[in-house]
């Protein structure tokens, strides 16, 4: 690639406009990457400090901070922002846009104007959704919107459940997109089984996000339908019924935990092997348990109904499935730890955090187990275990698994290399804060704290103390992140193609790429993670 | 996970045991395999990795022996909830109602309480209500939870052998104060509880010496969402109401001012949401017309009356 020169980066191809146009009138997947980036993490920092309030509340018992009405718009607005605007959308919209095209060797996604359309969807759907912070009367539904309150509060619901059904045809639309990409824009040569598991991961994903979202879709319209005109649907007041919303509810947002969590699934298998030197043990494995949780994951949504009054026979299939579904899971983790055996392993930032996600993603799997089992549920349903535990999964999971993402694809896509030393300083923070934060809740469950409550009982008191601590170190480690990457950003060393000596396609072209990402299409003679 | 008060505990608590302790066991030699893998493999140590091949056999081996470690904790799950739902004929039957945002317990011989008493060593069954919204009957000691749902016949049951007090709280989020939704179970020895079945005087309650107007709002409910000392909570307070002059919204949406009288405390109570308080929400209380008679209307007035 000699004749590079006239070949521009992505980042200084402004395409013959100018400023912030350039970015806003963009097709290209890297930029639209970045665009979702940027917006995700000031949602997700705006999800964080909902968050510190929230924990600052519930510091000791009493009032601390806030009345009551303000601290159930505060749990009901960080589950919005981070359910909908940071986990779901997450990497799918930041990494699969930056990274796919790049892993496939392919110029693009297949439908570069719908890709921004998807962003537009994604910023009108959440200024919808934070409408409801600035002028007042907040939702206090909890992110689920159970009928009948979500009916009956005078709160903006409408408006927050409107902001949903947007946000839906952002992800349909991403899903529809990649999937086609995968069928249709494979380099010359690349079969299915010589794809990046991170492609597979999405490709995963993407049918759960076509298939599964309308549902939840239509369910958020028939909200927002009864409460403006009445129409009896999940009110018994008006003749409906609260158990078809929850069904009909948990649907979609069951599946859509697998949305969340795969392609942080993706992500680990991708820097294992990596960062091991190591082909990745069991790659089929790996690819047919993404497509098995995916399929799973559909028939399993009933276990958040456990004690809603469901027939009894209903409660015993969805157990068992449910059970079911954490065997591919289990051959995952497996295969990851099995990669590490015999390797050569550098405990770089990225590979670092996908241990941590390997480690928190184990007690939030777990967890899930106790969630699974009928007698157990019963005890720890809708209490502080069930909220500690989709912290490990969500947060623990998924949000390490982003970071994990952040400081893998850092260097190809600013083309500058962070300090290392203080990017993995600043995971030991965030990682022991964490457990100090979300542990005690799984504690405090068991011990019988419901969730969603402004204030509780004395015997509640300690952990919830310890979990408030944990908060700050967590901020704190969060905080050290950025401001690495910031740093890194501005005064990074030149990182060159490939710092991590990958053997995957990303690796292959420019830090950061060129606009149309290869001068020359790759052409594909064998698996991804040959390290020979 | 202290207090063991019920026949479920043994069950639900084995449950937690069996998976808990094969979690643990995997937690911990999934990390610990980890951590020797990174040492012992470090690119410093072993700058040329093995090749090693997949191995079908091993593959396996990792599908099939967590697929009969979960269909065991699926077992200790399902036996552990099985006498949940076998409820016993001839246990004691409890009308267990939970409204925004308080309990109530009434009785076979229309006895009320604001706690659930029950006698030790007896089945007892609670057959859920909810006039509003979504509620969930909690008790910890006892390790049950059913969800109290508006327009379904919920039930659940359970049989204490230890007598003492323990906590009910409400575990489906209801609402503003859906964390002091609160009350307590009071297990009585049989005798004991007997005695306090047959008495007149609800003696957990203040009831004797409460004007029988208070003692309708407490049964409904309504102070909890109405203070009796000024306070605003969810809805106007009773302090100083009678006779006052009210700016309220009409169901045009038009401002009016209205005297309260009689003719406003019916309205207000059984068609709530045709002149509501400006400032207040319209939709948060439901008709009361089938739970007040027009008797019980009258004796709150007179109580309304007295609280200047």
């Amino acid at each position: 690639m000699g004749e590079n020169v006239q070949h521009l980066s992505f980042l200084q191809d402004n395409g013959g406009k100018k400023g912030i146009l350039a970015w806003i009138t963009t097709t290209d997947h890297k930029r639209i990457g970045l665009l979702y980036f940027y917006s995700l993490t000031v949602f997700f920092l705006m999800g964080v400090v909902l968050g510190i309030l929230m924990r600052l509340e519930l510091m000791n018992p009493g009032k601390d901070l806030v009345e009551p009405q303000t601290y159930n718009s505060l749990f009901t607005l960080h589950g919005v922002i981070m359910i909908f605007l940071f986990v779901i959308p997450g990497i799918p919209a930041v990494f699969g846009n930056i990274a796919l095209p790049l892993l496939l060797g392919a110029r693009d996604v297949a439908f570069p104007k719908l890709n921004l359309l998807s962003w537009y969807l994604y910023i009108l759907g959440a200024l919808m959704a934070l409408s409801t912070l600035l002028f007042g009367n907040a939702p206090d539904t909890g992110w689920t919107f159970y009928a009948p309150y979500s009916v009956r509060t005078g709160t903006n619901v409408t408006m927050a459940v409107l902001a949903a059904f947007i946000l839906g045809f952002s992800s349909i639309l991403t899903g529809l997109n990649f999937i086609v990409t995968i069928h249709r824009m494979r380099a010359p040569g690349m079969t299915w089984f010589r794809m990046p598991l991170f492609s597979w991961a999405l490709y995963a994903t993407a049918w759960i996000q076509l298939l599964a979202t309308p549902v939840v879709g239509i369910t958020l319209l028939m909200i927002a339908v009864e409460r403006m005109l009445g129409i009896g649907l999940f009110d018994p007041s008006l003749g409906g019924d609260p158990i078809l919303y929850q069904h009909l509810f948990w649907i979609y947002s069951h599946p859509a935990v697998y949305i969340m969590i795969l392609p942080g699934m993706g992500v680990i298998s991708e820097m294992i092997p990596v960062f091991a030197r190591r082909r990745i043990f069991g790659y089929k494995a790996i690819a047919y348990s993404s497509l098995a949780i995916a399929f799973i994951g559909y028939f399993v949504w009933g276990h958040h109904m456990f004690t809603s009054g469901m027939s009894g026979p209903a409660r015993v299939i969805f157990s068992l499935l449910t059970f079911l579904v954490a065997v591919p899971s289990a051959i995952k983790v497996f295969n990851w730890v099995a990669t590490l055996y015999g390797g050569s392993i550098d405990l770089k930032p990225p590979l670092l955090y996908a241990l941590g996600f390997i480690f928190l993603f184990l007690i939030g799997g777990l967890t899930g187990l106790v969630n699974g089992a009928l007698a157990a549920d019963v005890h720890i349903h809708d209490t502080y275990f069930v909220v500690g535990h989709f912290h490990y999964v969500m947060f623990g999971g998924t949000g390490f698994a982003f970071f994990a993402a952040l400081h893998y694809w850092f260097p190809k896509v600013y083309g500058k290399m962070y300090n290392v030393k203080h990017a993995t300083r600043a995971f030991w923070v965030l990682f022991t804060g964490f457990n100090i934060l979300y542990f005690p809740m799984l504690v405090v469950g068991m011990m019988g704290m419901p969730r969603r409550y402004y204030d509780y009982l004395p015997q509640f008191h300690i952990p919830n103390l310890i979990s408030t601590f944990g908060s700050w170190i967590v901020v704190s480690g969060l905080i050290y992140m950025i401001v690495v990457l910031i740093q890194g950003y501005r005064k990074g060393t030149p990182a060159g193609k490939n710092p991590w000596g990958g053997l995957t396609l990303d690796w292959q072209t420019d830090s950061p790429p060129i606009t149309e990402n290869f001068v020359e299409l790759p052409i594909v003679t064998e698996g991804p993670y040959e390290y020979k | 996970m202290e207090a063991k008060a019920s026949t479920f505990v043994q069950g639900v608590d084995t449950a937690f045991i069996v998976i808990l302790g094969i979690s643990l066991f995997f937690l911990i030699t999934i990390t610990a395999a980890m951590i020797y893998f990174v040492i012992r493999y470090n690119r410093k140590k072993n700058p040329k990795p093995k090749d090693v091949k997949d191995n079908t056999r091993l593959e396996i081996l990792w599908t099939a022996i967590p697929t009969i470690l979960v269909l065991l904790m699926f077992w200790y799950g399902w036996i552990g909830y099985t006498p949940m739902r076998r409820i016993p004929a001839g246990a004691l039957t409890i009308k267990a109602t939970g409204r925004m945002w308080s309990w109530n317990f009434e009785y076979e011989n229309g006895k009320q309480s604001e706690y659930l008493v029950v006698p030790v060593g007896k089945p007892v069954k609670l057959e859920l209500y909810s006039p509003d919204v979504l509620h969930s009957l909690y008790i910890p000691a006892f390790r049950i939870k059913e969800d109290v749902v508006p327009g379904v016949n919920n039930v659940m049951w359970f049989q204490s052998d230890k007598p003492g007090e323990y906590d009910i709280l409400c575990a489906e989020y209801c609402g503003l104060r859906h964390a002091y939704m609160l009350s307590k179970v009071i297990v009585k020895p049989v005798e004991e509880y007997i005695q306090w079945y047959h008495a007149t005087v609800d003696s957990n309650s203040m009831a004797d010496v409460e004007p029988i107007g208070l003692q309708v709002l407490k049964k409904n409910a309504c102070i909890s969402c109405h203070s009796l000392d000024g306070s605003k909570i969810v809805g106007p307070s009773f302090k100083g109401l009678w006779g006052s002059e009210r700016d309220v919204i009409d169901e045009n949406g038009k401002r009016v001012k209205v005297n309260a009288d009689e003719n406003y405390i019916q309205t207000s109570i059984y068609e709530p949401n045709q002149q509501v308080v400006e400032g207040f929400n319209k939709g948060l209380m439901i008709s009361y017309k089938e739970a007040i008679t027009d008797e019980e209307l009258r004796q709150i007035i007179e109580y309304l009356k007295t609280l200047k």
